[in-house]
């Protein structure tokens, strides 16, 4: 089973070499530079992934889409999204792929709210809480975490995924993906790890509302 | 004096237009929809009373009023044209950003060995 571990990364050299060599260890891992101005692509070669680099910075959802079409390229079995900064757990992959080897779910979401968020401060609290609602309401879908960069994809909800949004409004738009191409999801508990180095790299209500914007602007253009 | 203000403002517009039309920046469709609308703007400015009387007949006070209205809407279906086409040139380059990042990639260390014990194997990537 071949398990590939997208990273997205952008000016990530204080911490790349840590989470690729974790991830590396027991998984394909993949960083996806986007156009950072350190030497994360060094660091993170040197670690053990692969790289791709993207000339100029896109954006998480634009590097997330290059990771998911290499690691297609390349026979994927399983395709994990993984954040950079030391957030998220390596020890979490191993439930968050299970349903996909089992043939039970397209996708598999890391739910923070199912398991913990330590040192989680309450404005991002309810930042989320505000996306998690929204959500809700637009696609009906019952998750309990949305803005969770630990996902698991089967070969056929990767092939089946087109993010468009560039920025971080891709996150509501792979819940949307859930529900236009009718895939089977599971929710897992996940452990996200908050520093200082994460919450000062992480969405502000400047984000927030700019992740709205985001998704207003796309539903004109189309 | 409004009138001589107009009147200068719309002759360095239309000049301005004119020379993008040579340049060949704007197409002629364009030029001619520019000119008529600057045009209808300066006449507009010499004969208030009747420009009054033609924005009464589609219900506005006076001619200067529906000058404005007409601006703004103008001004949003231009806005909206301008937002729509940015995001379609940001995909384009998103996509021109990936091809050339999915052409060049620095293969890890897994995969690595997957490619040189391939190569020597004759065995395909798929058979790992």
């Amino acid at each position: 089973m071949r398990v590939f571990v997208v990273i997205p990364a952008y000016n990530e050299a204080a911490v790349i070499t840590k989470t690729v060599s974790e991830v590396s260890a027991l998984y394909q891992a993949v960083v996806v530079d986007d156009g950072s101005t350190d030497n994360t692509a060094l660091l993170a070669h040197s670690a053990g992934a692969a790289i791709l680099s993207h000339a100029v910075n896109r954006g998480q959802g634009a590097a997330l889409q290059t990771g998911i079409e290499y690691a297609l390229n390349r026979q994927a079995d399983v395709i994990v999204t993984f954040d950079a900064d030391g957030q998220l757990s390596v020890k979490d992959i191993e439930s968050l792929i299970l349903p996909i080897k089992d043939g039970k779910a397209d996708i598999v979401l890391g739910s923070r709210f199912l398991g913990q968020a330590n040192s989680l401060p309450f404005s991002r609290r309810m930042i989320l809480k505000v996306a998690i609602l929204l959500t809700r309401f637009y696609t009906g879908l019952k998750v309990t975490d949305t803005h969770n960069g630990l996902r698991a994809f089967s070969v056929k909800a990767a092939r089946e995924l087109h993010i468009r949004q560039d920025g971080m409004a891709h996150a509501s738009e792979i819940i949307e993906h859930i529900k236009k191409y009718n895939w089977r999801f599971i929710e897992i508990p996940m452990t996200m790890f908050y520093t200082e180095y994460s919450l000062n790299k992480g969405q502000k209500l400047s984000g927030a509302l700019k992740i709205i914007w985001d998704m207003l602007l796309s539903r004109l253009g189309k | 004096m409004i009138q001589l203000i107009i009147v200068i403002l719309v002759t360095v517009i239309l000049w301005r237009t004119a020379w993008q039309w040579r340049k060949s920046d704007i197409t002629g469709r364009e030029f001619f929809v520019w000119v008529v609308f600057w045009s209808a703007i300066a006449l507009a400015s010499f004969v208030p009373k009747q420009a009054d009387k033609f924005a009464q007949i589609i219900g506005v006070e006076r001619g200067a009023d529906l000058f404005v209205y007409f601006s703004i809407i103008i001004l949003f279906f231009v806005v909206f044209k301008i937002l729509v086409r940015q995001q379609s040139i940001q995909r384009e380059i998103t996509k021109i950003v990936r091809k050339n990042a999915l052409a060049n990639p620095l293969e890890g260390k897994d995969n690595e060995v997957n490619i040189n014990k391939n190569a020597q194997s004759g065995r395909s990537d798929s058979d790992i």
